[in-house]
């Protein structure tokens, strides 16, 4: 494994039955690069992610992920990676404390260390006056930033962040993209995967996987010069479009759930926020708790 | 007017989801939400369709009080949720049958309006529409809001979470709807989706802080805005931020879009300024505001310039 390389992916293949979600992949991550990971659904990118993390054991191909194997080391891996997802990540009922503390604990940090950690987090996120609040009670913002300070507590490697910044306003968007800034430049790396086509530019290089492949690496100004195109956006839609088969990405494969199922099983807690799969029955003849009689 | 809202307002126990917002939409016309999380977009789309009743305030859909014409309403309007509402466990003609018969309707009926929607997921009709991928499930939803030819299309968040590309063929699709005089709101988080509409609204904690044409919007900045470019980007966000002048300072992508506190700033003392601090490759052009600045902006100036989400009392999504 070269010095500076904290993945390394070759061939990388994932068959499901006779259905080929990740097909042949090979790349490079070099320490406390950003790495952006993109893809429509149904690409590839969770299965690929998850067998990155350790999550799922490939079918054929190496990986090497913070010097580990993903075939034989799955488990060092999970050690090594911090993990961030859009969907869920802190528990709603425990107070901003006892989340850091559980998941110091279960990243297997000691009780002075995970003390000193938690004042330092407060600290910095500006966050000490609601130690004793429960997350559910925060605002969005917050606990995107709690999350991820969280996911990076045991000082990882490398932090794979699935859609940090879905449907958050603006200005904490920016705000949430610093401390990814910030843990970058501290070396860690970051893996991140998001459909805001304008944050694939913050990062140093990006990948874009159509139907199981990686038809695009590059620096966003590479991309964006080699597909004369203004933005990552476009970029996105040309590839997407020139993919050998629309009716491919229509839906003929065994990723057609839509993220917000497919993605979030990895790793932490079991229940979905609240709501989540919950109103799958709403028709507009049935009144919806406070409706008119 | 097809919609007029008027200081509408509604709360869920302490918390102010619509804190007096009002607005009016034209017929035929295609009117955008922007704003993030929290705003109260599905808050003022659920009453508007007759699902949630206001506090206080008032509002008329192509004429009917949502609150007492509710029924007559609801034979009439469309809607597509923010979360795939459809029949999981039904497959995808099953499903836009199903809605046909409680409308009244038949598929047939009014095939006309769905038919190029619904021809990109017809090859999967026998499919249930739990397998569906996100943007056919899309399809799919804004298929069945369509099929009984509603007067006023409501779509709350319809390209959350779904990729680039099928977010752009839902609007193409919203574009061929345009044609038939159909008045549509929309709702989104995505600000280049703002451009795409006639008029928007723009949204943040219950309060509706402008209303234009996105070109309007933009207008609206009142200050000179300049997009930085350097070879560091987190170097250069640094840099500037420390700048003595700096006024507003947030990135765009591979660029800063800066605004300086005098009126007199001159982009060359800034470049040299910035060379000095070790940064290469710096170009500074002045730019048009986007509709994302200028809710940035707004944003800003509503939270009193300080940094936002200082109130743990501020409405989130459950």
């Amino acid at each position: 494994m070269k010095e500076d390389n904290i993945i390394e992916v070759s061939k990388l293949t994932r068959r499901f039955g006779d259905f080929t979600a990740v097909d042949h992949i090979s790349f490079e991550v070099k320490r406390g690069e950003i790495f952006g990971f993109l893809g429509a659904n149904g690409a590839g990118k969770t299965t690929a992610i998850r067998m990155l993390t350790g999550l799922l054991t490939p079918t054929s191909g190496a990986a090497m992920v913070a010097g580990e194997d993903v075939f034989t080391r799955a488990e060092a891996i999970k050690k090594k990676i911090g993990y961030m997802s859009q969907k869920f990540s802190l528990y709603e009922d425990l107070t901003v404390t006892e989340n850091i503390r559980f998941y110091g604990g279960i990243y297997g940090l000691s009780g002075r260390n995970i003390r000193s950690k938690t004042e330092e987090l407060l600290h910095r996120l500006e966050i000490t006056g609601v130690r004793d609040r429960l997350i559910r009670d925060l605002p969005l913002g917050w606990k995107q930033k709690l999350a991820f300070s969280t996911a990076v507590i045991h000082d990882p490697a490398i932090v794979f962040m699935d859609e940090p910044t879905s449907g958050v306003d603006p200005i904490t968007r920016r705000q949430f993209w610093d401390l990814i800034y910030e843990a970058s430049d501290r070396g860690t790396t970051v893996f991140v995967t998001t459909h805001y086509m304008d944050e694939a530019e913050y990062c140093d290089r990006v990948t874009i996987m159509v139907e199981g492949r990686i038809d695009a690496l590059d620096t966003p100004g590479g991309l964006k010069r080699r597909f004369g195109a203004p933005d990552i956006d476009e970029v996105f839609v040309k590839l997407a479009r020139s993919g050998s088969g629309a009716a491919n990405r229509l839906g003929k494969n065994a990723e057609t759930r839509s993220d917000e199922s497919a993605a979030n099983r990895p790793g932490r807690g079991a229940t979905p926020p609240p709501g989540e799969g919950t109103a799958s029955r709403s028709n507009p003849n049935q009144p919806e708790g406070g409706g008119a009689t | 007017m097809s919609v007029t809202v008027r200081n509408l307002k509604k709360k869920y126990g302490d918390i102010e989801a619509l804190k007096g917002v009002s607005f009016e939409v034209n017929p035929g016309e295609r009117f955008g939400f922007i704003g993030p999380d929290g705003a109260g977009k599905t808050t003022l789309f659920r009453i508007l369709v007759s699902l949630l009743l206001p506090d206080d305030g008032e509002a008329r859909v192509i004429g009917l009080d949502p609150v007492t014409g509710y029924k007559e309403l609801r034979r009439r309007v469309g809607y597509m949720p923010g979360r795939f509402s459809l029949y999981q466990d039904l497959s995808v003609e099953e499903n836009l049958r199903f809605f046909a018969t409680i409308f009244n309707t038949t598929v047939s009926a009014n095939y006309d309006l769905i038919r190029d929607i619904y021809h990109q997921i017809e090859p999967f009709k026998k499919r249930r529409a739990g397998d569906l991928s996100g943007g056919m499930k899309q399809k799919l939803a804004l298929s069945c809001a369509l099929i009984h030819k509603p007067d006023v299309l409501f779509l709350d968040e319809p390209t959350t979470g779904v990729d680039a590309v099928s977010r752009r063929e839902f609007w193409d699709m919203l574009d061929k709807l345009k044609a038939t005089g159909l008045t549509v709101l929309v709702s989104t988080p995505y600000m280049d989706e703002a451009s795409r509409c006639d008029r928007i609204a723009l949204m943040h904690r219950g309060h509706i802080l402008d209303v234009n044409t996105p070109q309007g919007i933009s207008g609206n900045f009142g200050r000179e805005l300049w997009a930085v470019r350097a070879d560091r980007c987190y170097r250069l966000l640094k840099a500037l931020r420390s700048f003595p002048h700096a006024g507003s300072v947030f990135t765009f992508g591979e660029q800063v879009h800066y605004t300086d506190r005098r009126d007199d700033f001159n982009p060359e003392e800034l470049k040299s300024w910035l060379e000095s601090e070790g940064l290469a490759q710096v170009q500074i052009e002045k730019i048009r505001p986007t509709v994302e600045d200028t809710l940035i902006s707004l944003m800003d100036r509503q939270e009193g310039g300080g940094p936002p989400d200082n109130s743990a009392t501020e409405f989130h999504r459950t």
